[in-house]
């Protein structure tokens, strides 16, 4: 496998992730691996120490792991969060909108293709973690939003 | 009815284009079948037993005249001249070429149409009571709401891949026009009934774990009141709890109401409630004003004042539709027409290009531009003068739509069964022809009143037979077809799940064993019961007895 496809600026953890077990349990580790039937709430009490969250898809049709990364971010979570497994493509719009910043699937992604994916929708009908206006407050200049 | 302004068309234009590129690669061997099969189901396209099947969704199930005859034209140049509506208050096309289909949506888009979200595992379209700013028993018409959650819902980023499908209702009444409690998720929309809080205020009553297929399960109740301006944050929460806590190992466990009845009522509602709350701190629903743009899309058409009631009912086949097919309006002089899909010997649901075109026509000439799709595969015109009902009653008759069985035994509910679907164990519409063709006689069906009959061809249950008075469910038994009977079942507000009498029939048996079961009926039957009522009373046994011998 090659480099992650990252959408940070700053430098690639090194750190091999943990299981959110072991995470838990040692106090030094700063990158942890979410499996899809994991309780990712469990992880923010610790969360000052991640860098890197890992978010696995054992399956593309397993959506848990969106709904893992949105609560990350809701959290206030600035660190890492990517996304690994069975990855498509036509995926990463709406992982982008959850929240993760990086991307190592099993199968690598082509860049161009990725580009092409997260420019297609000129916009979005609701919010999500990425902080894109929805097209109601759009409409609705005036309105509190967020 | 809504209108897309430049937002709406700049979403539907850019999903035509993306659709077009993936079919694109599929054709072109960039996308195995398997990766292109999530892709095309989420525009509604199906691999089905002879070709492609296209589903396209009509929201809430409302149409304009435009839109009518932009359906029929797709059936013409892309189908073999029909169509097929659904009890989703869809239409599908059977007979779709997959290197045309992008044409199609690119069409449907001219119209504001879309096949978005009409399969996969995601929230589909939204559906509604047919008569909503028709019915004289509506609080508020329902279609505003339904279309403040079509677009929240529409490309929901952390709900890309629910653990299934995920199906939604709006009603206003309390009446139930929308078989409410079989959907997933279901609202009422009321008036807050709390006097020391907000009272009057509308909101919804809101429903949860409903659903067919092979467990039937009632929708719960889970929320008497929610504030109608906190829908998003409250239906984030439910699909929350569902995404991360339903099974994902076995797919005919992972619909919702499989966690709402593992987790049970009391715990499903707790947990939706503490994620409702976290929800709300973000700041992310929808504000009035929204809904205020939205709802004056569908502000109440100009209705005459000072309309005569009178009907000239010398006519007696004009009296005898008049007395079924129409149902009173909220407006003095207007009536609403149901017209039948469902022909003695014809296939349930399905209509001529032709048949759309007139049915558009008359819409645009009686009815301020509207037509309705029904959960029952009907159509309705739903603001017809009184004084103009013999005109559209004559057109009818002239397209062959003035069929006289709403409601009754022959106005039956059939999925396309084994004549077209890959997942079918069993044919429906042979079946359905056969239960018509018995009870043709529209005397002895105006004597057996309200009735209820609906057949799947599998268990998947896409004929609603849990929700039928009388219920067939076609099942493959040692490679033949063998059809179950079901009774006692109900959508309405009485909803309650049918229960199999006992052993099958094959196809011919089963048409006797309707019969017996409505001989049954007349014979026990008390002044004013309907055949519901009576199997309510005296029990299945009875019935069974009459069925079995």
């Amino acid at each position: 496998m090659g480099d992650p496809l990252r959408f940070r600026d700053d430098q690639a953890p090194e750190e091999s992730a943990v299981s959110l077990d072991a995470f838990l349990g040692q106090s030094n580790a700063s990158t942890v691996r979410i499996e899809a039937g994991d309780d990712v709430r469990l992880l923010l009490p610790e969360i000052d120490r991640v860098q890197l969250v890992e978010i696995d898809f054992p399956r593309f049709r397993d959506g848990r792991g969106f709904s893992s990364a949105r609560i990350l971010r809701e959290a206030g979570y600035k660190g890492e969060i990517r996304a690994t497994g069975d990855v498509l493509v036509d995926l990463v719009f709406f992982m982008r909108r959850c929240g993760f910043d990086s991307f190592e699937p099993d199968v690598p992604l082509n860049p161009a293709d990725v580009e092409a994916a997260l420019n297609r929708y000129p916009e979005v009908y609701q919010d999500a973690t990425d902080g894109r206006v929805p097209i109601w407050a759009k409409r609705h200049p005036h309105e509190q939003h967020g | 009815m809504y209108k897309y302004d430049q937002y709406d068309r700049a979403m539907v234009d850019a999903r035509v284009e993306e659709f077009r590129d993936q079919t694109r690669r599929r054709i072109a061997g960039h996308l195995t079948d398997d990766q292109f099969k999530p892709l095309r189901l989420k525009n509604g396209l199906y691999l089905q037993l002879h070709a492609y099947m296209l589903r396209v969704a009509i929201p809430y199930g409302t149409l304009n005249s435009a839109q009518m005859h932009k359906l029929a034209d797709i059936s013409r140049r892309y189908d073999r001249g029909y169509g097929h509506f659904t009890t989703r208050q869809n239409i599908q096309y059977n007979w779709i070429k997959l290197e045309e289909a992008p044409d199609i949506l690119a069409e449907l888009a001219t119209v504001e149409m879309h096949a978005i979200q009409t399969s996969g595992e995601s929230v589909r379209n939204v559906s509604a009571d047919q008569y909503a700013g028709a019915a004289a028993d509506e609080i508020i018409d329902p279609r505003p709401w339904a279309e403040v959650i079509r677009q929240i819902t529409t490309f929901m980023p952390e709900f890309s891949y629910l653990p299934r499908k995920f199906k939604i209702a709006v009603i206003a009444s309390v009446e139930d026009r929308a078989a409410l409690r079989w959907h997933d998720f279901a609202i009422r929309i009321v008036r807050n009934p709390n006097p020391e809080n907000g009272a009057g205020e509308i909101g919804f009553e809101c429903y949860a774990g409903g659903g067919m297929g092979r467990t039937p399960f009632i929708a719960c109740k889970i929320r008497d009141f929610l504030p109608a301006g906190q829908i998003f944050s409250y239906l984030q929460a439910v699909l929350r709890v569902w995404n991360r806590h339903a099974r994902r190992d076995n797919i005919h466990k992972q619909r919702m109401k499989i966690l709402v009845h593992d987790l049970g009522e009391e715990e499903f509602r707790r947990q939706v409630e503490e994620e409702f709350q976290h929800f709300l701190t973000l700041g992310q629903d929808v504000p009035q004003a929204e809904y205020d743009r939205i709802a004056a899309c569908f502000a109440p058409p100009p209705f005459e004042t000072g309309l005569a009631d009178e009907i000239d009912r010398s006519d007696p086949d004009f009296a005898l539709w008049v007395d079924r097919q129409t149902v009173t309006h909220k407006a003095p002089g207007y009536a609403i027409v149901n017209i039948s899909l469902k022909p003695i010997g014809g296939i349930p649901g399905d209509i001529s290009a032709e048949q759309m075109d007139i049915v558009a026509d008359l819409a645009a000439k009686y009815s301020f531009d509207e037509v309705r799709a029904t959960h029952v595969q009907n159509l309705v015109l739903p603001h017809v003068r009184k004084q103009d009902l013999h005109a559209v009653w004559q057109a009818l008759t002239g397209a062959g739509l003035a069929d006289v069985n709403l409601d009754l035994v022959t106005d039956i509910i059939a999925c396309p069964g084994l004549d077209y679907c890959s997942l079918a164990n069993a044919r429906s519409i042979p079946v359905a022809q056969k239960i018509a063709e018995r009870f043709a006689d529209i005397g002895k069906q105006q004597d057996i009143g309200e009735l209820k009959v609906k057949i799947s061809g599998c268990i998947n249950a896409c004929g609603h037979h849990h929700a039928a008075h009388i219920g067939i469910l076609g099942v493959d038994r040692k490679g033949t077809e063998n059809y179950q009977l079901l009774l006692g079942g109900s959508g309405a507000e009485d909803t309650s799940p049918a229960r199999i009498t006992g052993p099958g029939f094959d196809e011919a048996g089963v048409v006797d064993a309707v019969e017996r079961a409505i001989e049954r009926y007349r014979e026990l039957r008390e002044p004013g019961e309907r055949f519901l009522d009576t199997y309510r009373r005296v029990g299945l046994d009875s019935f069974k007895e009459a069925i079995y011998g």
